[in-house]
C-alpha cells in the first residue's frame, strides 16, 4: 500500500524508512487506526477509510496537534513527521487524556532519529490539556 | 550587561515547520521526472575477493533494462582527501555490501530481477577485520596501490605498502621526562564498533547526464559544493557544467557529506543516453553499502602526580576505516589533535592512525571521533581519579583547561574560548553530585536489588575544517521590502535556516514573516558555501548574513543621502524603515527602495536591492607534520553530561533517571531550535552507549543490516529526565558569539552513563555499547551479583 499511496497517487506524505515494519515512517490511519501501510497489500484496504497527513489541514488551516508539532519544534527532519503525527492523532481520538506512558507507547513504533522525541512528546501533551 | 534582542535567542518556530507537519516537503524520493529510470545495486556478498569474471549479458537482455554497468565499464577513481574508490569494485571487493554492478531499468521491479541476472564469479580472499592484526606491518595489503594514489598532501600522511592509510601525530612538552616525574602512571584499553547513523530517509539521488556534458544532480547531501566538485574532478568536468540540486533532507548526521551515489547513478544516465536515473537505498543498503561510523581501539596511558595533577599523557589510536579511506582520514586527524580533551597537559604524545579493514567504510558522524574518543578518555579519567583517591569532580577541576593554558597544538586559549569548568559545574549540580558512593553504602543499596549511582563526563570538539573555509550569501529584497535570503547550508533537519531569518529580522528589523529563506540548495543558483558539517553553520555562516545585512544597509544608506542630502551615515533601520538619526521625520519605507527610488518629478536612483556576505575563518593553520603544532580549530565548544542512573542489581538492566547537559554555546540564537538539537544528540549519543553496532561473522559478513537487529533507541528509552543548560561565554568571532553545538550532545553521553555505572556497582567498562547482559557480565565478574552481602 506504501508504494501504491507514494507512487501511484502521489501522496508523498507516507515515507518509506524501511520497507519492513519496524520504523514507522510509512504510518498512515486505516479506518481511524494507525498501521505500517508498508505491510499491508494495498488490495487488502480496499473498502477502509485511509487518512493521512495531508487531510489533517482543514480549510488551509493546521490542526490542533500539527500546530503543536510546529509550536514545540518537534519536527527537525520531518521525514518521521506525517507518521508520527498520523500515531499520535489516532491515539488522541481514542483517548483524548493519555499519560505520557500512554504517549510514549503510541509512538514507540515511530522512529524518530533527530529530536530525541521529548518535544514530540511535549507537544502531544499539550494538545491534551484543551480536549474535553 | 547582555544586549537586549527582539529576535535573536527566542525559541521562534521552525520557518519549515508548516511544510513538515503538512506533508509537503518534498525529498529527494519524493521527486520524479519525464522519462525517469530506476537503479539498483548489486553488491558483493563477500568482505574481501577477487572478481574473477562477471557478466551482465543476462540483465541486459531483460525487457526494460536501459543500461547495466560493471567496475570494468568504470575506471575512474573517487574519493574525498584520498582518492582510493572506484564507483563500482574493479578486480576485487573489499567489503560486505560493496557495489560491483548496477542496472537502469523502466522500474524499480525490473532493475530488481535484471541485477539478480548478473552472474559473478569471485574468489575468496582472507578478510582482515581486526584492527590491530590489520595495522600489523606484515598484514595483508588492502590497497596494494596506497603509494599512488592522490591525496591532499598537505594534511594526510599515508604508509604506502601498509593498511595505514593516514598518521597523525602530535608532540608537545617531553614525554619521557613527564612519566618519570610521574607518581602514578595509568594505563588502559578502550573498545568501539562501528555504528550506522541511521537517517530516517536513506540515501537517494537521481542524475540526469545530458548532451555536452551537462549534469543535473538531485541528491539528499549535506554538502551541495562538495559533491559538485569531487564529482567534477572524477569525471574532468567543469564546475559551471554540473548542477547540485539539494531539496529537504531526511537527516544527515555526517553521513550524507562527501559524495556517495552521485557518481554511479550519473554514470547509469550517461550510459542511457541522458535519461534522469534514480537510486534510493534501501534501508539494508543504508547500513551495508553505505558508510558507518569507523570503530576504534585505543591505549591510553597517563602520568599523574598523588595531588591530582596529570604530567604526561600518551595516546595511541587506532581507527578501523574499512575498505575506504573517505571521511576516517579526518576523523583520524581532529581526533588526534584534540585527542587530550579540555585538559591541560604539560607533556603529552599522541598517535592516531587510519588502518584499512574489510568491513563497511567508516565516514563522518555526529561528533566526528569525538564520541569515540571521549568514551575511552572520560572512563579513563575517572578511574585515574579513582586510583588517586581523588573524587572525580575535584580531580578534572585540577586539570581542566583554562584561558592561558596551551593546548596540544599550542594555541594558547582566551578570555572567549569557552569555559569548561562552568559547564561541569552546572551539571554536576543539577544532579545533586556529593562525591563518591563507598563500597559499604553499595553493598547496603545492593540488598534492595536496585542501585542508584551518579556520573560526569566532560566534552569538547572544534570543527574540523579546511584552513579556508568559508560561506557566502545573497539577500534580495523584493518589491514589497520582504526579503529572500540565499545561502547554500543545507538543513537536513539541524535547523540552520531558521536562525538565519532571525538575524536578518534582528539585522534589518523586518518581521520573520517576511523573510523567506531559500530552502532548496543549487549550486547553479545559490553563492558557495564549503558544507553543512561541523556544527559550523551558525557561527560562520550567521557571520556571512550579518555581512549581507550590512552590505544591504549600506546600499540603501547611499541612496538615502542622496534623497536628504546627508552622509550615509546618518540612518538607522528601525520597523522597516530607514531613519535619519537625528531627523526621524525623514524616513523610507524599505519598499520604496526595493527597487529603486523613485522621486516625486519621476527620476529614479539606486536599483534593485541585492546584500552580498561572505565570511572565511582567518588564522588557520596547517598541522606540522611531525608535532602537530599549529592552529586547526575556528572555536572549541565545551561541555559536560552528568547523569543518575539506577541498575537492577540481579538483571543488569538500568534506568537514566536523568540527564543533564551543560554546554557553553557562547549565545543562544534559537532556545527551542537549540534545545532540540540537545536532546536529539542525547538521545542519538543514548544509542551509541547502550544498544548500536556492527556485529560481523568472521568472514567479514555484516549481520544486522536491519532495524529488526540493529535498533535504535525509541520513544520509550528516553531517560525520564532532560535538562538542557546553556553557558553563554560569548566568542568573539561567532554571530553574536555563537558557538556550534549540535554535535556536541551526542559526545560524552556514554562515558558519563559508564562512570554512572561505575558509581553505581563499582563496575569498570571499557568496551561500547553498554548493554544490560554486558552489566550484568562485569557484575558477576565482581562476584556480586546474588551474593547476599556482607558488611
Ligand atoms: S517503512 Fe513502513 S515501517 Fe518503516
Ligand atoms: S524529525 Fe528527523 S527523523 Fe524525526
Amino acid at each position: 500500500m506504501l508504494e501504491f499511496l507514494h507512487d501511484d497517487l502521489a501522496i508523498l506524505s507516507v515515507k518509506e524508512g524501511c520497507g519492513e515494519g519496524e520504523c514507522g515512517a510509512c504510518t498512515v490511519m486505516l479506518d481511524n487506526k494507525p498501521v505500517n501501510s508498508c505491510l499491508i497489500l494495498a488490495v487488502e484496504a480496499d473498502g477502509t477509510s485511509i487518512r493521512t497527513v495531508e487531510g489533517e489541514v482543514k480549510d488551509g488551516k493546521l490542526s490542533p496537534l500539527q500546530e503543536s508539532f510546529k509550536k514545540n519544534h518537534a519536527t527537525q527532519c520531518g521525514f518521521c513527521t506525517p507518521g508520527m503525527i498520523m500515531s499520535a492523532q489516532s491515539l488522541l481520538e481514542r483517548n483524548p487524556k493519555p499519560n505520557e506512558e500512554e504517549i510514549k507507547e503510541a509512538i514507540e513504533g515511530n522512529f524518530c532519529r533527530c529530536t530525541g522525541y521529548r518535544q514530540i512528546i511535549d507537544a502531544i501533551f499539550e494538545v491534551t490539556k484543551n480536549a474535553k | 550587561m547582555s544586549k537586549e534582542y527582539k529576535y535573536i535567542g527566542k525559541g521562534v518556530p521552525r520557518i519549515d515547520a508548516d511544510l513538515k507537519v503538512t506533508g509537503q516537503a518534498t525529498y529527494v524520493g519524493d521527486m520524479s521526472f519525464p522519462g525517469m529510470l530506476h537503479a539498483k545495486m548489486l553488491i558483493s556478498p563477500h568482505a574481501h575477493a577477487k572478481i574473477k569474471k562477471i557478466d551482465t549479458s543476462k540483465a541486459k537482455a531483460l525487457d526494460g533494462v536501459a543500461a547495466a554497468l560493471t567496475g570494468e565499464d568504470l575506471d575512474y577513481q573517487v574519493g574525498l582527501y584520498m582518492v582510493d574508490k572506484t564507483i563500482l569494485a574493479r578486480e576485487k571487493v573489499r567489503y560486505h555490501g560493496e557495489p560491483v554492478a548496477a542496472v537502469a531499468a523502466e522500474t524499480l521491479e525490473i532493475a530488481e530481477k535484471a541485477v539478480k541476472l548478473i552472474e559473478v564469479e569471485y574468489e575468496e580472499l582472507k578478510p582482515l577485520l581486526d584492527v590491530e592484526e590489520a595495522f600489523n606491518e606484515k598484514a595483508n595489503l588492502i590497497h596494494p596501490n596506497l603509494g599512488s594514489y592522490s591525496h591532499v598532501q598537505t594534511a594526510f600522511f599515508p604508509k604506502p605498502g601498509t593498511n595505514i592509510c593516514h598518521h597523525s601525530k602530535i608532540r608537545r612538552g617531553d614525554i619521557d621526562k613527564g612519566f618519570q616525574e610521574a607518581d602514578v602512571i595509568v594505563e588502559r584499553e578502550y573498545n568501539n564498533p562501528s555504528v550506522q547513523h541511521v537517517p530516517m530517509e536513506t540515501h537517494g539521488a537521481i542524475v540526469q547526464w545530458g548532451i555536452g556534458d551537462r549534469v543535473t544532480i538531485w541528491t539528499s547531501a549535506q554538502s551541495p559544493f562538495t559533491v559538485r566538485n569531487l564529482f567534477c574532478h572524477t569525471f574532468k568536468l567543469s564546475h559551471h557544467q554540473v548542477r547540485v540540486i539539494v531539496p529537504y533532507v531526511g537527516g544527515g548526521f555526517g553521513g550524507k557529506a562527501g559524495i556517495h551515489l552521485e557518481p554511479l547513478v550519473g554514470c547509469l544516465s550517461r550510459a542511457t543516453g541522458g535519461r534522469p536515473v534514480k537510486l534510493i537505498a534501501t534501508r539494508k543498503e543504508e547500513y551495508n553499502t553505505l558508510p558507518c561510523r569507523c570503530g576504534l581501539k585505543y591505549k591510553i596511558k597517563t602520568g599523574l602526580m598523588k595531588d591530582g595533577k596529570i604530567v604526561a599523557q600518551k595516546l595511541t589510536l587506532l581507527w578501523s576505516a574499512g575498505a575506504y579511506a573517505d571521511y576516517a582520514v579526518n576523523v583520524t586527524r581532529a581526533s588526534g589533535y584534540s585527542a587530550g580533551g579540555p585538559y591541560f597537559y604539560p607533556n603529552i604524545s599522541t598517535d592516531s592512525y587510519t588502518v584499512y579493514t574489510n568491513m563497511v567504510f567508516g565516514t563522518a558522524y555526529r561528533g566526528f571521533g569525538h564520541v569515540e574518543l571521549f568514551w575511552g578518555l572520560e572512563r579513563h579519567m575517572d578511574y585515574c581519579a579513582r586510583e588517586l583517591g581523588i573524587d572525580p569532580y575535584e580531580f578534572r577541576m585540577k586539570n581542566l583547561l583554562k584561558p592561558g593554558d596551551i593546548t596540544p597544538t599550542g594555541e594558547k586559549l582566551k578570555d572567549d574560548s569557552g569555559d569548561i569548568r562552568k559547564c561541569l559545574n552546572a551539571a554536576a549540580k543539577e544532579i545533586g553530585w556529593d562525591g563518591v558512593k563507598s563500597e559499604q553504602q553499595r553493598i547496603k543499596e545492593m540488598q534492595s536489588g536496585k542501585v542508584r549511582g551518579k556520573g560526569f563526563a566532560v566534552l569538547h570538539k572544534a570543527p574540523a575544517m579546511p584552513t579556508n573555509t568559508s560561506s557566502s550569501c545573497v539577500i534580495k529584497m523584493n518589491e514589497n521590502g520582504s526579503v529572500i535570503l540565499n545561502i547554500s547550508a543545507t538543513d537536513y533537519g539541524n535547523g540552520t535556516y531558521t536562525p538565519m531569518a532571525q538575524i536578518i529580522a534582528e539585522e534589518m528589523d523586518i518581521p520573520l514573516d517576511k523573510i523567506h529563506v531559500a530552502y532548496e540548495t543549487d549550486t547553479d543558483r545559490d553563492p558557495y558555501d564549503w558544507q553543512t558539517v561541523a556544527s559550523r553553520f551558525a557561527p560562520m555562516g550567521g557571520r556571512a548574513v550579518i555581512n549581507a545585512c550590512n552590505d544591504l544597509k549600506r546600499k540603501m544608506s547611499e541612496v538615502a543621502a542622496k534623497v536628504f542630502e546627508c552622509s550615509p551615515d546618518d540612518f538607522i533601520f528601525q520597523d522597516e524603515k530607514i531613519i535619519h538619526k537625528s531627523d526621524p521625520q525623514k524616513f523610507i519605507y524599505y519598499d520604496k527602495l526595493a527597487t529603486g527610488y523613485v522621486y516625486p518629478n519621476g527620476n529614479a536612483i539606486g536599483g534593485p536591492l541585492i546584500g552580498v556576505g561572505v565570511y572565511m575563518a582567518e588564522g588557520l593553520t596547517h598541522l606540522d607534520k611531525e608535532t602537530g603544532q599549529g592552529l586547526p580549530a575556528f572555536n572549541w565548544t565545551y561541555g559536560a553530561h552528568a547523569i543518575e542512573v539506577e541498575v537492577d542489581v540481579e538483571t543488569g538492566e538500568f534506568t537514566i533517571l536523568k540527564i543533564a547537559s551543560a554546554l557553553d554555546v557562547g549565545k543562544v540564537l534559537n532556545y527551542e531550535s537549540l534545545k532540540g538539537q540537545v536532546i536529539g544528540g542525547i538521545i542519538q549519543g543514548l544509542g551509541t552507549a547502550i544498544c548500536e553496532r556492527y556485529v560481523y561473522d568472521n568472514k567479514g559478513r555484516l549481520l544486522n543490516n536491519s532495524f529488526t537487529d540493529n535498533k535504535i533507541p525509541t520513544a520509550k528509552d528516553i531517560p525520564l529526565e532532560i535538562v538542557p543548560i546553556f553557558i553563554e561565554t560569548p566568542h568573539d568571532e561567532g554571530a553574536y558569539g555563537a558557538r556550534g553545538a549540535a554535535e556536541h550532545p551526542m559526545i560524552s553521553v556514554a562515558p558519563a552513563i559508564g562512570n554512572a555505572l561505575r558509581d553505581a556497582l563499582g563496575i569498570e567498562l571499557t568496551e561500547m555499547p553498554i548493554r544490560a547482559e554486558d552489566v550484568w557480565k562485569a557484575l558477576k565478574e565482581k562476584e556480586l551479583v546474588f551474593e547476599p552481602a556482607t558488611v
